[in-house]
């Protein structure tokens, strides 16, 4: 049974659509790597998803209705909506005693163990904690209940380097597993590429690409070239040109990679470099 | 590890979210018994010369002892009801809104507690653990209030039998308890229209809560010259003691001119036939329910602010 399955989801806010007729199959055991510009639907996609809002469609995670079964299926699900949604007033330790006073499937010895890995004060109240330590508290409390899907909408927004860096180590390494999924939206594209298993890109509230890492890499290739053979790769479709200090930088959707090698140095593409190429309005071949 | 290996918690939901209230809004222990302190304080002050003044009042006719002798008691449970209301008011208007101001609903909503279970917590504060407060610190007030009394007058070599002949201790207790239960049921409808109004206001809920009542009142006047409306209101907000004591019963705080009859007092002021068959209070809890599953309604659909 896939974990996620939404068809044709559809979301407006008066003559807004932040959705029109998204359409995404997420397995389970899967990392899902959900990427889009601002205002591209990612957050509203997720907080349907997570039964937060009401939306048109069809929509199934872990097989129950989002929005009608919202209860049950919270048992089930964490989500991190955002850094620094921990209230201001609330102490860590009675953070931890809430979350084991009303989570079935919550793992107090678990949390402990990751706090200990911090220096979180327990007699600490949220607001006197650093936006990174308050990230790392949340983590802490996620990664204790055993769910079998995780959300973060942007969970390292506003986070240093070091910090981000620790969040996904400490999520790959201390808590995914085959039983689990996790789906992340960011935009911070560069630094989650390598825990990815798959990719969905969102453009005006649709999904323009959907695909594996392995998919990703077999599909998309970027040449680097010199001018003199630059139009001998155009005669061959790039779907983006662009030039840095002279060379030519061509990404190519589903080229064969031997032709490519002839022209000049081939190599997988960034995630960030399609997305650009992707999202860009010109979404052709640039100056 | 696989979720099906894992022994389920016992869980609380209900429990764990009152205690989440009291957590976040602590002045709902801190005003009242702040209040209470500064009732104490006062009375320890009029203690000077009370020996002298308990001899003059005892000179008194039975109406006008019962009154000067009840009266710091009457002053403490009013000053802690009054306070204990405000807070109630304060807390509803905040409950909904301050969670949606900060985007913390986002954390709240991430467990698996319902917006039925989290919304009738919060009803339960003003409605259940405020009164209960009230209840503990009206008692240990005036029981600090008799045992002084009655250090003080013995000291002064004044009778013993007179510091308190109103009620027996454990009458009183039933009297403040009818009293504080009576006050939560009478009251229940602006509970639960200020949570309501929390849970929907993007701004100012304060203002939301109490303009619309007022325009709607003084519309009234200025369109018909009736002030219909208003003395609703007013029944609403301080009628719970006329409904719920028999007539000329309750808290005494103006001096009979003459003699006069001693009003009712202890387990004979209460009338509870008469409270229950108030028509006011069964509209009153019908529209709270009412307001509640607004306010269910609101919490589930509402976004952060």
């Amino acid at each position: 049974m896939a974990c996620i399955e939404a068809r044709g989801l559809a979301k407006s806010y008066g003559k807004t659509h932040a959705l029109r007729g998204l359409d995404l199959k997420v397995e389970e055991g899967r990392i899902l790597g959900l990427i889009g510009p601002n205002g591209a639907g990612k957050s509203t996609a997720l907080q349907a998803m997570l039964g937060l809002i009401p939306y048109q469609g069809e929509l199934k995670v872990l097989g129950l209705d989002p929005w009608t079964q919202r209860d049950k299926l919270m048992e089930r699900v964490c989500f991190i909506a955002d850094v620094a949604v921990l209230p201001r007033w609330l102490k860590v330790a009675d953070a931890v005693d809430f979350v084991a006073g009303v989570h079935p499937r919550f793992d107090r010895a678990k949390a402990d163990g990751f706090l200990a890995k911090t220096t979180i004060k327990r007699t600490s109240k949220v607001g006197q904690l650093s936006k990174g330590m308050v990230a790392q508290l949340n983590l802490a409390l996620v990664m204790a209940v055993d769910a079998q899907l995780l959300v973060l909408d942007e969970p390292t927004l506003g986070l240093d380097l070091l910090y981000r860096k620790a969040f996904y180590d400490s999520l790959l390494n201390d808590y995914f597993d085959e039983t689990r999924t996790i789906v992340v939206s960011t935009h911070q594209v560069e630094e989650i590429q390598h825990i990815l298993t798959d990719v969905a890109f969102i453009d005006r509230g649709r999904i323009v690409l959907d695909c594996g890492m392995e998919a990703f890499e077999a599909r998309y290739a970027e040449l680097m070239t010199s001018a003199d053979k630059a139009d001998a790769a155009r005669a061959l479709g790039p779907m983006q040109e662009r030039s840095v200090f002279g060379r030519h930088i061509f990404l190519f959707d589903g080229a064969e990679r031997a032709r490519l090698a002839q022209l000049g140095e081939v190599r997988t593409p960034s995630l960030a470099d399609l997305f650009i190429a992707m999202m860009s309005p010109s979404q052709g071949v640039s100056e | 590890m696989t979720a099906a290996s894992t022994v389920p918690n016992k869980v609380q939901p209900f429990r764990w979210s009152v205690r989440r209230e009291l957590w976040e809004h602590r002045s709902i222990l801190i005003a009242p018994v702040a209040i209470a302190a500064v009732v104490l304080v006062g009375f320890l002050i009029s203690t000077a010369g009370m020996p002298g003044r308990r001899v003059q009042t005892l000179q008194l006719d039975a109406a006008h002892q019962a009154l000067v002798m009840g009266q710091p008691y009457a002053f403490a449970d009013a000053a802690i009801t009054a306070t204990v209301v405000i807070v109630a008011w304060l807390y509803c208007l905040s409950a909904m809104f301050n969670e949606r101001r900060d985007r913390s609903i986002l954390f709240w909503k991430s467990l698996p507690v319902s917006d039925l279970t989290a919304t009738l917590a919060k009803a339960m504060v003003p409605m259940a653990i405020i009164p209960a407060v009230a209840f503990v610190l009206i008692a240990v007030t005036e029981g600090l209030i008799l045992l002084l009394s009655t250090l003080i007058l013995a000291a002064g070599g004044v009778s013993l039998a007179t510091p308190w002949t109103i009620g027996s201790v454990a009458e009183q207790g039933v009297v403040l308890a009818y009293g504080l239960v009576c006050l939560s049921l009478w009251l229940a409808p602006v509970y639960a229209w200020f949570l309501a109004v929390s849970a929907w206001a993007k701004r100012t809920p304060f203002l939301w809560a109490v303009l619309p009542p007022v325009a709607l009142c003084l519309l009234e006047k200025v369109a018909f010259g009736t002030t219909r409306l208003a003395s609703l209101l007013a029944d609403r907000l301080t009628g719970s003691e006329r409904h719920a004591l028999v007539a000329h019963a309750g808290l005494q705080f103006q001096m009979p001119k003459g003699p006069a009859p001693v009003p009712p007092s202890g387990l004979a002021s209460l009338d509870p036939g008469k409270f229950l068959s108030t028509p006011g209070l069964w509209i009153g809890l019908a529209v709270a329910a009412g307001l509640t599953a607004l306010a269910v309604w609101l919490r589930r659909r509402r976004d952060p602010l």
